[in-house]
């Protein structure tokens, strides 16, 4: 039971990365009409940010901030040069052109920093476990990871719902050119918003530091499964990317620790265990095509638009 | 549309040509480019059937190296089998061409069943994303079997597939053999698509909310066509198996997927030699932008000629829509 619960906290910390990741990726298409492959890409840069900015200054606050911003930079960056010539094109061109983003800033990342994976430690002051229910320790590090995500979680709701920029947001989702029509300057605001989306993926990717190897390519396994948690929520959704990403955060952390000892119940141990392995790693996939033949737009369906 | 008779001549001139290839790389001593050449065979007939739907279908098919895989493993599980002497599900292992390819197309036409018939239940990004991930599902499905080699693959020991009559073992025999059935499926896939079959797929890409009004049932047309190239790619993965004797997940990386697609855009999306032509100039450029690296001096870089292929990509995208038969072809109008 209480390893139970300790798996279900794990399944809600992976939540929250991919929540980080997934929220940027579903705001960006909701609003541009863009899928962007190179989002993995600006987690990656976040990871690396941060690994680099520790290093130089032996600070984890200094590593953050570092990553955040060359996260948010390369963003813009991106959006500049690249993705603001894709709006218009079809999805196809968005594919390829974003596939050669992810090419390009992987070899980049190589050439700058090689292809030996960094490491870094988990910042001393989170550093350590505590004892969250009798018996049970859980790493300060992975409840900081929960902390984080639910205040981002409640500060883009804020943002979206009570200010201004969140009302144009809403706006420019549903209706892109009366927006610009009625005088707002949607370029600069797509270029912001791409920024954003980045600053999140980078928090995500300098979180992630410590807990996995800072390494080339990280960021695709993490898009791959920002992809299944945005089709799950429903593209476009930010609660539906919330829900989704912590449905298969702990349905994956889940299968993952208890499938195996689950089908030794009813065969034995060694098939269990092969079967249990290949399940698990399978679960999401299969979580997400049942959730799309009951609800083919997934299960907050985001009103169709041009697209 | 009958083509004209000087198309069927350069076109016979091409393809012969082709099958003279391997004779004059020996001639300059070149052999170690046959494999280069068998490759480039293969993976255009792996681009030419993606082209089906993504270029005459229009379904962006991320997943497409998913069949390329399913085609390959069946080869490489079998192969596996009959060194060991095992069953598997009570079927013995084999190495006998006759009997594991139609079973490793019939198998990679099964599971792009299952699986089109899941992700045309959505349409436009989504289907991209769900064909990507139902790929990688797949790709952790073939990490997880440990009893061939998980992560690390099968190695054939028992080498190539058998054909009796034909030593698949020699290199120009495999290059040869996997050049007919790609002219074979150019082919088949160029009257498929001037067929009725062709029309009312060619007008689903254009317009299916009219296509669904006239009555027709659109996804059964675009199942079929999903079924029908996840069954050329899996034949394409079983050339590959036998080209390389050896299958890995790697097959089915999601990276895979996007070369593919890479190839039918480069080469000229929605034509039948398109993804041919796409398929030579992408591994032609794998293999020798290293090399052209050393030249002009970078040869520290050598191994990082990505740097210049993803900016390559992003251009091809953004100015020069048709590919490379489009840039050839430009001025000419060409239904």
């Amino acid at each position: 039971m209480l390893l139970l619960l300790e798996q279900i906290l794990n399944g809600v910390q992976l939540g929250v990365f991919l929540f980080l990741i997934a929220a940027g990726l579903t705001l960006i298409f909701g609003i541009m009409g863009v899928i962007n492959l190179a989002h993995g890409s600006l987690f990656m840069v976040g990871a690396y940010g941060a690994a680099f900015f520790t290093q130089l200054s032996g600070s984890f606050t200094i590593g953050l901030l570092g990553a955040l911003v060359s996260a948010g930079l390369t963003g813009i960056a991106m959006e500049l040069a690249i993705m603001r010539r894709l709006y218009e094109r079809d999805h196809l061109d968005q594919v390829l052109a974003t596939f050669g983003l992810i090419l390009f800033t992987n070899e980049l990342v190589t050439i700058l920093f090689g292809r030996t994976p960094l490491f870094l430690d988990v910042p001393p002051i989170l550093n350590g476990s505590i004892e969250i229910f009798p018996g049970v320790d859980y790493p300060v590090y992975r409840l900081a990871i929960i902390g984080v995500g639910i205040l981002v979680a409640l500060l883009l709701y804020l943002i979206i719902t009570r200010t201004k920029a969140g009302m144009l947001i809403r706006a420019g989702s549903t209706n892109r050119d009366m927006v610009a029509v009625l005088g707002v300057d949607i370029g600069t605001m797509f270029t912001l918003l791409f920024g954003l989306g980045a600053v999140f993926a980078g928090l995500a990717g300098a979180m992630a530091g410590p807990l996995v190897s800072v390494e080339v390519g990280m960021g695709e396994q993490q898009l791959i499964l920002a992809f299944v948690v945005t089709v799950i929520g429903g593209i476009g959704s930010v609660r539906g990317a919330l829900v989704g990403a912590l449905l298969v955060g702990v349905v994956d952390t889940l299968g993952r620790a208890f499938l195996a000892d689950l089908l030794k119940l009813f065969m034995d141990s060694a098939s269990a265990d092969g079967i249990g392995a290949g399940l698990s790693s399978m679960s999401i996939y299969i979580m997400m095509a049942i959730i799309l033949i009951l609800r083919p737009n997934g299960l907050f369906p985001v009103a169709a638009q041009r697209h | 549309m009958m083509p004209s008779a000087s198309k069927i001549a350069v076109a016979g001139t091409i393809i012969l040509l082709a099958a003279l290839l391997p004779y004059g790389l020996i001639a300059i001593d070149q052999e170690y480019l046959i494999g280069l050449a068998s490759r480039i065979v293969i993976y255009g007939l792996a681009a030419l059937s993606l082209n089906f739907i993504l270029g005459y279908g229009g379904m962006v098919s991320f997943g497409h190296a998913a069949y390329f895989g399913v085609g390959a493993y069946v080869v490489g599980i079998l192969s596996f089998h009959a060194f060991e002497g095992s069953t598997l599900f009570g079927v013995p292992g084999s190495d006998s061409a006759l009997f594991v390819w139609p079973l490793a197309i019939l198998l990679s036409a099964f599971a792009a069943l299952v699986l089109g018939y899941l992700s045309l239940r959505t349409s436009g990004v989504y289907f991209i994303m769900i064909t990507l991930a139902f790929a990688q599902m797949l790709y952790f499905m073939f990490v997880s079997l440990e009893r061939y080699g998980g992560d690390d693959g099968v190695i054939m020991y028992n080498g190539r597939n058998q054909i009796p009559g034909l030593d698949l073992s020699d290199e120009v025999t495999l290059y040869l053999v996997s050049l007919v059935v790609l002219v074979i499926f150019m082919g088949l896939f160029a009257m498929l698509v001037r067929s009725r079959f062709g029309m009312v797929l060619r007008a689903c890409k254009q317009n299916e909310a009219r296509m669904l009004a006239l009555g027709c049932n659109v996804q059964r047309y675009k199942l079929t066509a999903f079924v029908i190239a996840g069954s050329v790619a899996g034949l394409a993965g079983v050339l590959n198996a036998n080209l390389t004797e050896f299958v890995s997940p790697d097959y089915v990386h999601w990276t895979k997927s996007g070369d593919l697609m890479i190839m039918v855009v480069l080469g000229g999306m929605g034509t039948i030699p398109g993804p041919v032509i796409g398929s030579g100039v992408f591994l032609a450029l794998e293999e020798f932008l290293p090399g052209l690296f050393e030249l002009i001096g970078l040869a520290a870089y050598k191994e990082h000629w990505r740097i210049v292929f993803g900016p390559l990509l992003i251009l091809v995208v953004l100015f020069a829509r048709g590919g490379i038969l489009g840039l050839m072809t430009k001025g000419k109008s060409d239904a």
